[in-house]
């Protein structure tokens, strides 16, 4: 479908589906927005890494997943999770440390998962989601499910030997796996520059003979186009492919950052590429939006958010008694 | 008077210090250059050392540790950081197969001079894979030393002797006492390792306590005092090895012991104190069974009241303390 003289969307979506994908968007950085501030506060303990500016890989890589399709997810994994389906109360209540929450409130920012969704969880350890990725793709070839899994991590990931061992995997074994990259030019403070010699991360692929394609992270519609060939070459049987997001996070690693390994020229830079100004306004020149609209979207998330708050504030926590459940199954 | 600096402030002092004076002492390791690390410790030392010595690395566990002790093996003293204790599952192949072994291996040749110095404990809300208390682990390994110190004063002497060690050291820094302050020393100064600290003398019952515990058994033992119960609080300060002598002798005059520590009961390091002490003359001297206090047998949980709930808090020492004198 052609949205624009620039803008070609590979797959069939409905308008209804690709203004979802505007909403969803909005509910990423909205939620992201929103633990910032509680954080700023002193109001959550512990961490988070939070993804504003980096939505539309989340969204639109999870675009074309059905609900049997399974991902894995990051330390940075907020918007994985919505994008996988999960919704901000439960999201939110997790934050709290609330029984209500996806994990009843032992997990936290970094290890939200919504099995039952396909999400098979954040991840605290950098580069800890990919093999179980592998694994995951591993069990669908294996009792011949048709599911995908998508493998979500970032630049600094790709330096584990975790990386390596599970992509040649993955590839050896023909594995329907999606391994997406998001280059957000920093592992931490590691600039991704100064920590690989390659060009790309996706220049990586052809150590493990699968194919490696660089997108524009900022641009959902392109996300969605590369990861679509993808999921069609997983499906098929033809194995894995290594995707790599360009984009950038706004905010700092994670809650303490004075942001010293980088500029704010260059900040500002990304910021110009905002990946949902830039969908709003294909959007809008394809005719399935218009400003008052996408207006009311952001306005309807941002009520959203505020009840999932409310949710997560009124929910029970948990009792001394939970401290030893759910050690084994 | 004597300044006060933090336990954060004595580690990196310790290490400057020894990093003027020696070429070969150097740090790698994740976002030590320009953001400091990930706790601060090594804050301004990119730019007093450059960024050859204060080896900014990519996020490989494996490979940093590996290239550590390979340069130890080949004359060089690394002092690697490993950003959180936890992540010491992928550096472990290289500490215990490597690391710990090669000098026995190759039937005394070679040495790997090297630290790895790691922050470790709960307390920070960072949940179940950043908030662990491993040091059984690496102290079942024979060829490796492990230093817990749990006041600024010890950290500086501590990593001074451990910098100083022709072997691997596994230096455990706890979060919560990063910010903590105790009287330092300016000059450079060593504490053996091996030798343990009495922190606090008393009569009625010994307190074996490790890093954090030491401070949460000193403020028990403070309460304990205005019921007239006299705890003497003893921190063995390395593991490994471990100062038997010291703990012996306060077990034989107080007749009572409890061990305390934050990483799991189960499999934990008071387990083997509590051996040794039954193994030692001290049974005969003992009025009470040996306790143990150590964290829950589950994953640490990020809910902060659960979180608490895991490990020894004052109160629980309080109680062990009382059940102690009471079985007397
Ligand atoms: C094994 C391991 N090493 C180090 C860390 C600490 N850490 C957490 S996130 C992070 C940076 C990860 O960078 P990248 O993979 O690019 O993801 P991003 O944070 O940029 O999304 C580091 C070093 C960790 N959690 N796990
Ligand atoms: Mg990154």
């Amino acid at each position: 479908m052609q949205l624009t003289k620039e803008k070609l969307l590979v797959p069939e979506l409905s308008n209804d589906k690709l203004i979802d994908l505007y909403k969803q968007m909005w509910q990423i950085r909205l939620f992201d927005e929103k633990v910032d501030e509680f954080f700023a506060k002193g109001m959550i303990h512990g961490t988070t890494h939070l993804a504003v500016g980096q939505e539309a890989s989340a969204a639109g890589v999870c675009a074309l997943l059905t609900l049997e399709d399974k991902i894995t997810s990051t330390h940075r994994g907020h918007g994985h999770c919505i994008a996988k389906g999960a919704t901000a109360d439960k999201m939110m209540a997790e934050l709290f440390g609330r029984t209500t929450g996806y994990c009843k409130g032992k997990g936290g920012s970094m290890h939200i998962a919504d099995v039952d969704m396909g999400n098979l969880g954040a991840n605290g350890i950098v580069a800890g989601g990919i093999p179980l990725a592998v694994g995951s793709a591993l069990t669908a070839k294996m009792k011949k499910l048709d599911y995908v899994t998508v493998c979500f991590f970032g630049d600094g990931a790709t330096n584990e030997g975790s990386f390596h061992e599970a992509v040649n995997l993955a590839a050896i074994w023909d594995l329907p796996v999606i391994f997406v990259c998001e280059n957000n030019q920093y592992g931490m403070s590691g600039p991704v520059k100064e920590m690989t010699r390659v060009e790309n991360i996706a220049d990586r692929a052809h150590a493990y003979g699968i194919p490696g394609v660089v997108a524009d992270g900022n641009d959902i519609i392109e996300m969605i186009n590369v990861t679509d060939e993808a999921i069609k070459r997983a499906r098929s049987g033809k194995g894995p492919t290594l995707i790599e997001a360009k984009t950038y996070r706004w905010k700092g690693h994670s809650k303490s950052d004075a942001k010293k390994y980088r500029t704010r020229e260059e900040e500002q830079e990304w910021r110009k590429k905002d990946p949902i100004k830039r969908y709003k306004e294909i959007l809008i020149e394809a005719g399935i939006l218009t400003e008052e609209k996408a207006e009311e979207i952001r306005l309807a998330v941002k009520q959203e958010i505020e009840d999932a708050v409310k949710f997560a504030e009124e929910s029970p926590k948990p009792t001394l008694d939970d401290l030893l459940t759910d050690v084994y199954a | 008077m004597m300044r006060e600096i933090t336990y954060l402030e004595a580690v990196r002092e310790a290490m400057s210090i020894e990093m003027r004076k020696n070429d070969d002492v150097y740090i790698l390791g994740e976002d030590i250059g320009v953001y400091g690390g990930a706790f601060g410790v090594t804050r301004g030392m990119i730019e007093e050392f450059g960024p050859e010595r204060i080896r900014n690395t990519p996020i490989s566990e494996a490979g940093i540790a590996g290239a550590a002790v390979g340069s130890a093996l080949t004359g060089m003293r690394p002092i690697l950081e490993l950003q959180f204790s936890d992540f010491i599952t992928i550096a472990l192949d290289q500490m215990v197969n490597q690391a710990a072994k090669i000098r026995y291996m190759y039937g005394g040749k070679g040495k790997v001079p090297m630290v790895l110095r790691t922050p470790s404990g709960s307390g920070t809300g960072a949940a179940a894979q950043h908030s662990q208390s491993l040091e059984a682990w690496v102290a079942h390994i024979p060829g490796l030393k492990v230093v817990q110190p749990s006041t600024a004063y010890d950290a500086k002497g501590l990593l001074k002797a451990a910098m100083d060690d022709e072997n691997p050291v596994i230096f455990y820094e706890h979060k919560l006492l990063y910010k903590t302050s105790s009287a330092v020393p300016e000059e450079e100064y060593s504490i053996p390792l091996g030798k343990a600290d009495i922190k606090r003398e008393g009569t009625d019952v010994t307190i074996v306590a490790t890093a954090i515990m030491v401070h949460k058994s000193l403020e028990a033992a403070k309460e304990l005092e205005k019921e007239g119960i006299s705890v003497e609080v003893i921190d063995p300060r390395t593991i490994v090895p471990l100062d038997e002598e010291t703990i012996v002798n306060s077990v034989k005059k107080t007749g009572k012991v409890i061990v305390v520590h934050e990483a799991v009961k189960r499999g934990g390091i008071g387990g083997e104190i509590a051996s040794m002490i039954a193994e030692s003359e001290a049974f005969d001297y003992l009025d009470a069974p040996i306790k143990r206090l150590g964290g829950a047998s589950s994953p640490i949980p990020y809910n902060p009241e659960l979180e608490k709930a895991h490990v020894p808090q004052v109160s629980d020492i309080i109680k062990a303390v009382k059940e102690t004198l009471n079985r007397a």
